[in-house]
């Protein structure tokens, strides 16, 4: 490339501006821009939820913008471009759901694009070993065994594998997606060598954290997004500044009154709970108590709700339900243990809902059982059960209840949803951020829907992207990190940066 | 070598060799008892010509099913090349062989259409291959409304001789097309997209072009099989298709494919082949009725695919407690 210094100062390495990307009804990004110049180490910092992962799937082309543009050195790429293309822009990237293929060998994994060729151009099967033995030990990882297929590595080492790939092509722009969630301190300080090394020999380098300290002693400049755009870029960035930046302004829906905290009977007491990301989290919650749990992203907070669910087994750990030890095998184990559990997910289409059912038998669906003689459901009892709590929670405005759920908007699937799980008569509810992509004003019904289940003695488990919404609405808050409790606080705590604050720091001033 | 013997048996293909040694073993001692001698070299070359149609169809059925696809066409797409061999390569214009590269062609043109309607306009595989099943079907009954045709001699002493075991070359030609395959990097890029198409795209494997690849290899796999097939019967029948898709599915089964996609190899895939086409023998030598031919067959592979289930199973419990 024939470039004068000038102009070679000027130009991005990699520029997205503009960009809007719709998920359903879920808008991710509204005109977010991003700009990274060649050498630095730029990152990017938001909520969860904020766009951040989004955007770095459309600039490395997995997905495509619905509106936008990404340029990369200045080279606009065309709206459908598959990551193969951008590999030959020099792009590498490590994604947060890691992208190793699990049946092929780390070697095959590694070599996948080059490998080791013979003559007529057959790949040389007997030097897949030793040519990723000879990558492996470069980046200083010979620990890792190369003949293992991925599905065979523990997380942290398939992180370290998904890293070796992207750096093993030297791009001149590497983009990493939450690379150090999964990793060890050790072997953060590894990748932070080989990230400092590459950003020194020009390739722009971006990434994204949920520890601040990471971005504090890795980044050049970064960039903070909230709610799908861009809000600022700096050079230097304090954590209190980075925490306004990142909540921003106080949410402007009201919140049902959870000053007074119902005294119940202890209706879940969960001690040392292990298995996916959960090192031991230990609590207890009383009837009537709504419980938030807080925290950046994958601090473990769904395998808690999954794990509580019977939906992922524990590896460790003991639970009470209602004062009696229970193990959990399976959600059915859940729903009918002693007080019932019941787990309301954010991803209604594939964790809950059934879209060309109606809204009868959606909601009548965990409890078909109950109501059924002899195998045959009584759809009159149904009928009426069902009427009633649809216009309690006025789900779809006066339609019938023998609507499609698929029809309906997503605050009201969410409703229906709800709707199912009130049926059951269950007293632990594990609500897992059923605010995401609903509206102000059925944010708002369900939050009265929240505090007038919890009055009626229900114990609730409340997790939210938007940290807002825990501030406000429980009467306690757990913030997880790094699978275990690192901080209580009472409610309800109103500001949201205190639990921001206490999601980043060490040792919280809570 | 030890170690490649046990990779070997412990292999995804595993499965496979160990239903045709038993199914070996069984046609043996059927047709010892029932014939009072050992089989004769004609009766190992004619089950050598008689399967050589079904291993082809299996080679590409273990493909597309280890791409996580299913293709039902290769019924279709056998009938269409089996009606197209038998009318046209005897006395046309051409000469034979040119006619036979024309088929081959052909049926790589019938298994192209599948993969791109699978991989571009996201079909899914067995709504897409159920229906081009019925098309490539309908075409062979165009080309040849009643059973007939033949095919030149000459064509058929090269590939089905009845007295030379000519079918060796072209089964060990079919290992070797596979173990080539295997090793190029498109052979690796159809595990990846087949072990988790998502994060194969992710990393820039052409997924799309792959699966077209695949399907397209199919239909050239059909193809070859019928040209095999009329050498071996002498004669075309719109209808000789049909039987190739339970029986090309059940070799892939019987081969140890994962239909999830990402595991197995077709080699196994071909011992499965082998095998079933041994079955319908010890079916035949054991006096049970033609008739009852495709219910032993289902039972013969529903028993081989619990076993295989049973063994994997306590191989990974074994696994596990170490």
């Amino acid at each position: 490339m024939v470039l004068t210094e000038k102009s070679e100062m000027q130009v991005m390495a990699i520029e997205a501006s503009g960009v809007d990307r719709a998920f359903g009804g879920v808008q991710a990004l509204r005109g977010a821009s991003f700009a990274a110049r060649p050498a630095e180490i730029h990152a990017l910092a938001g909520e969860n939820g904020a766009g951040k992962s989004t955007l770095i799937k459309v600039l490395c082309g997995v997905i495509t913008a619905d509106r936008g543009k990404v340029e990369i050195f200045g080279q606009q790429v065309r709206r459908v471009v598959e990551p193969a293309a951008r590999r030959g822009l020099g792009v590498a990237t490590a994604f947060q759901e890691l992208s190793l293929i699990p049946d092929l060998t780390v070697a095959e994994n590694l070599l996948l694009h080059s490998p080791p060729r013979g003559r007529l151009g057959l790949v040389r099967r007997g030097r897949l070993v030793p040519e990723a033995e000879a990558i492996l030990h470069r980046y200083g990882v010979d620990y890792i065994d190369s003949r293992l297929t991925a599905a065979e590595l523990s997380v942290a080492h398939r992180q370290v594998v998904e890293l070796v790939r992207v750096l093993a092509t030297e791009p001149r722009v590497l983009i990493l997606d939450e690379p150090t969630a999964a990793l060890p301190d050790k072997q953060v300080e590894w990748l932070s060598g080989h990230m400092r090394r590459l950003r020194d020999a020009g390739t722009c380098v971006i990434f994204t954290s949920h520890r601040w300290r990471e971005i504090e002693a890795l980044a050049d400049r970064v960039t903070v997004m909230r709610n799908g755009t861009h809000v600022a870029t700096r050079e230097n960035l304090s954590e209190a500044e980075a925490v306004t930046l990142m909540s921003g302004r106080t949410f402007e829906g009201t919140y049902p009154d959870v000053t007074t905290i119902a005294t119940g009977e202890t209706a879940l007491r969960v001690s040392d709970l292990r298995g996916g990301r959960l090192q031991g989290v230990s609590f207890s919650m009383r009837q009537g108590e709504i419980l938030g749990v807080g925290g950046l992203a994958g601090q473990g907070q769904r395998d808690l709700f999954l794990t509580l669910f019977g939906a992922q087994r524990a590896a460790a750990g003991n639970l009470e339900v209602g004062g009696f030890p229970v193990t959990l095998r399976r959600p059915r184990d859940a729903i009918r243990a002693g007080l019932g559990i019941a787990y309301v997910p954010e991803d209604r289409k594939a964790e809950g809902l059934f879209l060309p059912l109606s809204i009868r038998d959606n909601i009548a669906l965990a409890t078909l059982a109950r109501r059924s003689s002899g195998g045959l459901v009584s759809r009159g009892r149904e009928a009426q059960a069902v009427a009633s709590l649809v216009g309690q929670l006025r789900i779809g405005a006066g339609r019938s209840t023998s609507q499609a759920v698929g029809n309906l908007s997503g605050g009201n699937q969410q409703k229906v949803l709800m709707a199912r799980w009130l049926l059951t008569d269950a007293q632990v509810l594990l609500l897992f951020d059923v605010t995401r992509g609903v509206d102000a004003a059925t944010k708002r019904d369900i939050f009265d829907l929240i505090a007038q289940l919890a009055a009626q003695g229900k114990a609730i488990l409340f997790y939210s992207s938007e940290t807002e919404e825990i501030a406000h609405l429980c009467h306690r808050v757990l913030v997880l990190r790094e699978g275990r409790v690192a901080v209580e606080l009472d409610g309800p705590v109103r500001d949201a940066e205190r639990i921001v604050a206490a999601s980043l720091k060490e040792v919280p001033g809570a | 070598m030890p170690d490649r013997l046990r990779r070997l048996l412990s292999g995804p293909a595993s499965l496979g060799y160990a239903v045709l040694t038993a199914t070996a073993v069984t046609y043996l001692l059927v047709y010892t008892t029932n014939l009072g001698h050992l089989p004769t070299s004609f009766d190992y070359l004619s089950i050598l010509n008689t399967t050589l149609p079904l291993v082809f169809v299996a080679i590409g059925q273990s493909l597309v099913v280890i791409t996580g696809g299913i293709d039902l066409s290769v019924g279709g797409i056998v009938a269409f090349c089996v009606a197209v061999t038998a009318t046209r390569v005897h006395g046309s214009g051409l000469t034979p062989f040119a006619w036979l590269l024309a088929i081959l062609a052909l049926g790589t043109a019938c298994g192209a259409v599948n993969g791109v309607i699978v991989a571009r306009a996201r079909i899914a595989p067995i709504l897409t291959t159920l229906a081009t099943l019925s098309i490539f079907s309908g075409l062979a009954l165009w080309v040849l409304p009643v059973p007939g045709g033949s095919i030149p001699s000459g064509v058929r002493m090269v590939l089905t001789n009845p007295t030379v075991p000519t079918g060796l070359i072209w089964l060990s030609l079919a290992v070797l097309g596979w173990l080539v395959l295997r090793r190029t990097r498109f052979g690796m890029r159809v595990y990846a997209v087949g072990s988790d198409e998502t994060s194969a795209v992710a990393i820039g494997v052409p997924a799309a072009r792959i699966k077209i690849a695949v399907y397209a290899l199919s239909g050239l796999c059909s193809a070859l099989a019928a040209v095999f097939y009329v050498s071996t019967t002498t004669a075309g029948d719109a209808n000789a298709g049909g039987p190739f898709i339970l029986t090309s599915i059940a070799s892939v089964v019987v081969g140890g494919v994962a239909f999830s996609g990402g595991r197995g190899s077709a080699l196994g895939a071909m011992a499965g082949a082998v095998a079933l086409t041994l079955v319908i023998d010890v079916i035949f030598f054991a006096g049970i009725d033609p008739l009852y031919q495709s219910l032993f067959q289902g039972l013969f592979l529903v028993v081989a695919v619990l076993l295989g289930t049973g063994a994997a199973l306590i191989a990974r419990a074994r696994r596990g407690a170490l």
